[in-house]
């Protein structure tokens, strides 16, 4: 098995069976932040509390990303003829609609509105052939 | 009582342009402004650039004259120009000058911007998991809009169409060929639903205009362009914003609303006095979605609006009568006052193949764009 890392220390618990993204909670107003932010967009509390976000939520917007990014600050270092594109979604989640990548075939039907789940997924592989994960939402079967 | 007058306008055509630096573009519109005013570069007492490329825009002096004038640089994302206007017209009606400038010029290299969103206040990973993208943004926004008002793919098409259509008829425009709906559809699929076609580009060019005081505009012209507004907003928590991993459970209206709203107020004027309109159309897309924020239209209203060809040059609601982003492309320091120049040719009826019927009075345009910016500028005869 390949050696594996996490793309941002915080970003997601993992390893996990059932990983979760990482917030803030504002410790004076509650609101919740994704990522993690020290300081509150809403009331401007510089105190936060790190929380866990819901992992399942519905689909409410997609796209697929056809071309490739450019490097940097994309990691991916693949020839331009090997790059797979993604789908890419916000997950309506009760704290918020977060954005991720859309894990599976990249022709799949995708439908806004859909119950999603979060999972992790490999995506870039580093130069001493260390694969780098990211939290990614994919549909819910059935 | 109107404070501050459009004199002049000048615009280096936007495309590429191998061996001409943005600086150059930017003294070369200058001087077309400042012809147009019949003035000349000494009686400039202050301006403002704009530039994405370019840290110190203000070097067009080289080109223009060391007259030691203030001179002051501006970047503020897609809005660069609208600040540039801004900034200008308020140093007017602060009263301690009485004509000054707003330059914007930029030199793009081809493909979608690129930068590091660290530089945006937003992680390192959001970049390097391939999410730090603003077509894609825009791509999510328009499938979103598509599902909660009912539009077409065939309407994005005949955006982008009208766009093409109206571009080949500008001179000064980077593509100049008409493309059919069935073209602009088949194109490759960038980011679902939006198509190569339906897509402006990064590109090169400048533009620049003279404003005065409005108590002495009739000393250079005998028709000057009234500047009745111009207005930048960011975003508010909860709108729905390019360059951001997440949007709270609450929901805000964008910062071109924002800016709409308050232009709308200040100039003392609504939607229906508007007879020329000029819209950020990064992509056909957010020019449907602009036509409802600026308030032309209600939401869901533009399907039925673009089958009628309302916003055509002959139509109720002429709309990027020049081409707009995706026939002009956009160097981001001068897109703003590309559409400021159209205006103004509009309103002078001096638009040539592309000028809408009738007696135009009132024009209207937007900006939009990273990460969360949007300018709005009314002007009038």
């Amino acid at each position: 098995m390949k050696p594996q890392r996490c793309v941002a220390e915080g970003l997601f618990e993992w390893p996990s069976d059932e990983p979760t993204v990482s917030g803030s909670r504002c410790d004076s107003c509650s609101f919740v932040t994704f990522p993690t932010q020290d300081a509150c967009p809403r009331c401007g509390a510089d105190a936060t509390t790190p929380t866990q976000l819901a992992r399942t939520g519905t689909l409410w917007t997609w796209t697929r990303q056809r071309f490739q990014p450019k490097n940097p600050p994309y990691i991916g270092t693949e020839p331009a003829n090997e790059f797979q594109p993604y789908g890419v979604g916000f997950i309506e989640l009760p704290e918020g609609r977060i954005e991720a990548r859309i894990a599976g075939d990249i022709d799949q039907e995708l439908r806004i509105g859909m119950p999603m789940e979060l999972t992790v997924v490999p995506f870039a592989t580093d130069a001493d052939g260390t694969e780098v994960l990211t939290y990614a939402f994919r549909p819910i079967e059935g | 009582m109107d404070d501050v007058a459009i004199i002049g306008v000048g615009l280096h055509p936007f495309g590429r342009f191998p061996g001409t630096s943005a600086i150059e573009m930017g003294a070369k519109a200058a001087r077309l402004a400042l012809t147009d005013a019949g003035i000349t570069w000494k009686d400039v007492q202050f301006a403002f650039a704009g530039s994405y490329e370019v840290d110190n825009p203000d070097a067009v002096v080289n080109f223009l004259g060391l007259t030691g004038l203030p001179f002051t640089d501006v970047y503020n994302g897609c809005a660069t120009a609208a600040s540039a206007l801004s900034q200008a017209a308020n140093t007017i009606k602060l009263g301690e000058y009485d004509i000054g400038m707003a330059i914007g010029m930029d030199k793009h290299l081809p493909g979608a911007f690129a930068a590091d969103p660290v530089q945006y206040g937003v992680p390192s990973w959001y970049g390097e998991t391939g999410l730090f993208l603003t077509p894609k943004f825009f791509a999510m926004k328009i499938q979103r809009y598509m599902y909660d008002f009912d539009i077409t793919p065939p309407t994005l098409a005949r955006v982008a169409a009208k766009n093409y259509r109206n571009g080949a008829r500008n001179p000064n425009a980077f593509r100049r060929q008409e493309l059919s709906e069935e073209a602009i559809l088949q194109s490759p699929m960038v980011n679902d639903p939006l198509t190569q076609y339906m897509f402006c580009s990064p590109n090169e060019g400048a533009a620049a205009v003279v404003l005065c005081r409005a108590e002495i505009a009739h000393q250079f012209t005998a028709a000057p362009i009234y500047l009745k507004a111009s207005v930048v907003r960011t975003r508010r928590l909860g709108a729905f914003e390019v360059h951001s991993p997440w949007v709270p459970p609450e929901r805000a209206d964008s910062p071109t609303v924002d800016a709409s709203r308050a232009a709308y107020e200040i100039a003392g004027l609504g939607p229906e006095d508007v007879d020329v309109v000029q819209l950020q159309d990064t992509d056909a897309g957010a020019e449907v979605i602009h036509m409802a924020e600026n308030g032309f239209c209600k939401d869901g209203e533009q399907e039925a609006l673009l089958s009628a060809r309302g916003t055509e040059i002959g139509g109720s609601l002429p709309i990027n009568t020049d081409g707009g982003l995706i026939s002009n492309g956009e160097p981001i320091g001068a897109s703003g006052l590309r559409q400021i120049h159209e205006l103004v040719l509009q309103l002078r009826r001096a638009a040539g193949d592309r000028q809408v019927p009738g007696t135009p009075r009132v024009g209207y345009s937007q900006l939009y764009g990273a990460p969360g910016t949007a300018g709005v500028a009314i002007v009038s005869t």
